[in-house]
């Protein structure tokens, strides 16, 4: 089977019933994706299929042949959020111990700027974290995706502005 | 100078965390690699009398006879086997070990071995258990006088689960064996621990063996105790296959077999005068140890220093008991017995204003430690005693007593936890341990050189700012090295709120003596004249603290942190499921060296005592967790985890850092008595936890 993985078209001699986690991790040493449960509750092992993101640990290798697959290594390069992004999870305390950050990056390069907490709250909701209480990863994701700079802001993005300061 | 400590630097993980360049345990092969697997007993007590597997040549098989050294996990008691020699105290008892060169080949390969068994009847109950692991009597004053001082008498019993760290990263080692040496990489906490572990089980000099620790995906306690087991199983398989064995539990196995928080029954009988002076404190504290003692002993410790909660009570008595039962070893979380505790004496305090018709804050207002009183152990307290300090904080921030008025009678409720947490090890643990940390001067900087390991905390991050201001040197010229028991000292375990301020303050130590001898010259030009030079400091206790381990008196810490919580839910009438709302969480912990990463300590540490409080249960079913997988052991997710508050307040302890003491453990302290007081406040009499919809139900009805 033939994948555009991190913009690299690959050829796979893997069976077709693989755990495209393995593949990437073990055919392609893209070690970023990570396991945390093998069932498909935790998110550690998301990547981007076509776009959409997946639990790799769920789909089997024969599904994505033919299509493009983005993993954390290769995020930047494919998402124009994705380094806005990896910046504010150190920056703002999004990153601690790290082994769900990469699914959660790859998650929230599904969004677009400007994007509400419920929106966040949503992209993000099937991965989990132990260490945060997620508090600062969505602090993170909004520093990322601030709304586009273009004329005055929207009285929905003030009222979000200002809810935000009255909290602190 | 002063540039690093309370400022957010940029952690110094953070970057090879967000790009996927880090590298775990699982992220690590060796050249001629094997894989192993742990076969376990599949009954929870009594003996093997025969074993059959019909595994072929190409896999390696260990039993407890391919042990070279002891056969027992070195901890506090030596009784947890390695491997079983026959007796079967829990489902998850492991027996044998198989390895094999292909991952694949060893799945399902526990039903290729089959055991024959001579059943024994299994004990649950803590309570009719007839092996006592440890039993601690804390005395103050005179209980009867205490109680005819009391107009009014309350009592209660609370009950607390288990509770499952679930860090993300599952388990796992590699051992690399070597020339009459041996190597294990591992995700884990506490480097000496497992160091200690594998030289005697492998029966190896201690300089033969090295132990080095890997990114860790997570620990929360979990990574304490439980890596020794494992790095000794591998070790055993990689000794006798002369190759590198990696071993990684799957979400199922670290769930089944690792170590949880103590179940625990606390009960209460407390004298009041009506006017809400506590008079008198009973406590008895029951904790289930499970199979084995591990670290139960030193978990009820904890447990029962903090029982009385932050209050002062001049007659108390307080009882504790860790027992055992027949289901896996319960072991460290943070909190480390203190959750438990403190859920008992909180839960009860609201009953207590609720039977005298007063306010639950002003019972607690006229109650709370002050500087100058005295603990249930009799510790004075410093300056930096902040209970009053953090509960006024929490009800003027939250706006409790309006939100308490305002919502009687409805579907939401308010409710409030009072606590504290001692930092560092308990009474003489810290002089017993003798920690040492050392700093090496580096061509451009320094080099800190100590065995706590970072997990997430942000360890590297913390001590390096603190080294960094008492050597007057920018934060980027301070490097870490990896915690390696070939290149670094013995700073003590990874727990129990000490890193900071034990180990921190060592390495300010070991950074100003750094400095005096530099004096004015800068790294590079001593390092040139001199060449290089590395400082090493030992603890010492503060001068006049004092611990009776006999009478369980004394200063039990060298400071408390304190902290209020304030938690407002929402309950469906109709599914009886709580919504968390909004947490305030207050915290006086000295100095916040990194206010970002203690935010994030406080904050992350504050939904897992949500979690603890509302969802997390682990169903056991024959002394074997039930719902071992993510599916049904739920933890909060981003839909889950309400929005908290944080404020942190800054009383500085003389002998921390900078003033620092510790934030890692207390904040999972507060959340579960919050909301167990805020359903109180909905009407619900509910005495344990998790506070699940069936009991919530239950208590309705």
């Amino acid at each position: 089977m033939i994948v555009t993985i991190n913009g690299k078209k690959r050829r796979l001699d893997v069976p077709p019933m693989a755990r495209l986690l393995d593949v990437l991790r073990e055919d392609c040493g893209l070690t970023g994706t990570k396991e945390g449960c093998g069932e498909g509750e935790c998110g550690a092992c998301t990547v981007l299929v076509d776009g959409v993101a997946v639990d790799s640990c769920l789909v089997p290798a024969a599904h994505v042949d033919g299509c493009k697959v983005v993993t954390v290594e290769g995020a930047a390069a494919a998402k124009r959020s994705a380094r806005a992004l990896q910046n504010a999870f150190v920056e703002h305390g999004g990153a601690q111990c790290g082994i769900c950050t990469p699914g959660m990056i790859v998650a929230a390069c599904t969004l677009k700027a400007g994007c509400s907490r419920d929106e966040i709250k949503r992209a993000l909701a099937g991965n989990l974290c132990r260490c945060t209480g997620y508090i600062s990863i969505f602090n993170s994701v909004e520093a990322a995706l601030p709304p586009a700079r273009k004329g005055p802001p929207s009285r929905l993005a003030l009222r979000r502005a200002n809810a935000r300061a009255r909290r602190r | 100078m002063g540039r690093a400590v309370g400022a957010n630097v940029r952690r110094k993980d953070g970057d090879a965390k967000v790009t996927g360049a880090a590298r775990y345990i699982d992220d690590l092969t060796f050249p001629g690699m094997l894989f192993g697997a742990t076969i376990r007993s599949t009954i929870p007590r009594g003996e093997i009398v025969n074993t059959h597997h019909d595994l072929s040549s190409d896999f390696v098989v260990a039993d407890y006879r391919d042990i070279p050294g002891n056969n027992y996990i070195a901890l506090i008691d030596p009784d947890q086997p390695c491997l079983s020699e026959g007796e079967i105290r829990h489902v998850a008892e492991p027996v044998l070990l198989v390895a094999h060169a292909d991952r694949r080949a060893l799945f399902g390969v526990e039903r290729r071995v089959r055991f024959d068994y001579r059943e024994q009847s299994p004990n649950y109950d803590p309570e009719t258990s007839d092996t006592c692991f440890k039993k601690i009597s804390i005395d103050k004053g005179d209980l009867d006088q205490g109680f005819g001082e009391a107009e009014v008498v309350v009592e209660g019993e609370y009950r607390t689960g288990h509770q499952e760290q679930l860090y993300i990263e599952t388990n796992g080692v590699i051992a690399v064996p070597g020339d009459g040496q041996l190597t294990v990489f591992g995700s884990l906490q506490c480097p000496y621990y497992v160091h200690k572990a594998l030289v005697g089980v492998t029966g190896l000099a201690p300089h033969r063996v090295r132990v080095v620790q890997t990114e860790t995906g997570g620990g929360f306690g979990g990574k304490e105790e439980y890596p020794s087991m494992l790095a000794c199983h591998a070790a055993v398989l990689a000794m006798k296959a002369g190759r590198p064995v990696k071993m990684i539990y799957d979400r199922v196995e670290d769930l089944l077999a690792t170590t949880k928080r103590h179940p625990s029954v606390i009960r209460h009988r407390t004298g009041v005068t009506r006017a809400g002076r506590i008079t008198a404190m009973d406590v008895s504290v029951l904790m289930d140890g499970g199979a084995y003692a591990t670290l139960s002993a030193v978990v009820l410790s904890r447990g029962v220093i903090h029982a009385a909660g932050p209050y002062r009570c001049d007659h108390l008595r307080i009882r504790g008991r860790a027992m055992q039962t027949h289901t896996p070893p319960n072991g460290a979380f943070r909190g480390f017995g203190a959750p438990q505790t403190q859920f008992g004496v909180e839960a009860h305090i609201d009953r207590i204003a609720e039977t005298l018709g007063l306010d639950p804050v002003r019972l607690r207002e006229i109650n709370a430690l002050r500087p100058g009183d005295t603990t249930a152990t009799g510790q004075k307290l410093g300056s930096d005693a902040s209970a009053l300090p953090v509960l006024r904080e929490a009800v003027k921030r939250s706006d409790f007593k309006k939100k308490r008025r305002a919502w009687r009678g409805t579907n939401r409720g308010i409710g409030l936890s009072l606590f504290f947490h001692g930092s560092g090890f308990t009474g003489a643990g810290e002089v017993k341990l003798a920690s040492k940390a050392s700093l090496e001067l580096t061509a451009t900087g320094a080099r800190i050189l100590v065995a706590s390991t970072e997990i997430g905390q942000g360890t590297r991050t913390m001590l390096a700012q603190i080294v960094a201001d008492a050597l007057a040197l920018p934060f980027e010229a301070i490097e870490v090295h990896v915690p390696d028991t070939d290149a670094v000292p013995d700073s003590g375990p990874t727990v129990a709120s000490r890193t900071c301020m034990i180990v921190g303050k060592l390495l300010e130590r070991c950074a100003r003596e750094l400095r005096r001898k530099l004096g004015t010259a800068t790294p590079a030009q001593y390092f040139k004249a001199h060449g290089p030079l590395t400082v090493t400091r030992q603890y010492e206790p503060p001068a006049g603290q004092v611990w009776d381990d006999d009478r369980y008196a004394g200063d039990a810490y060298g400071s408390y942190a304190w902290g209020c919580n304030v938690v407002e839910i929402e309950v469906d009438p109709v599914t009886f499921e709580v919504t968390p709302r909004h947490v305030t969480a207050v915290a006086e912990i000295g100095k916040a060296i990194h206010p970002l990463m203690a935010e994030g300590q406080i904050q992350g540490g504050t939904a897992q005592g949500i979690g603890y409080a509302l969802l997390e249960e682990v169903v056991m079913r024959e002394g074997r967790m039930a719902n071992a997988q993510l599916t049904n052991y739920l933890i909060p997710t981003p839909m889950d985890a309400p929005s908290i508050d944080v404020a942190m307040l800054e009383r500085p302890y003389a002998h921390g850092p900078f003033g620092a003491k510790g934030v890692g453990e207390m904040p999972i302290d507060g959340p579960a008595p919050a909301v167990i007081n805020a359903l109180r406040h909905c009407g619900f009499d509910l005495r344990s936890i998790p506070a699940t919809p069936e009991r919530l139900m239950k208590a309705r009805a």
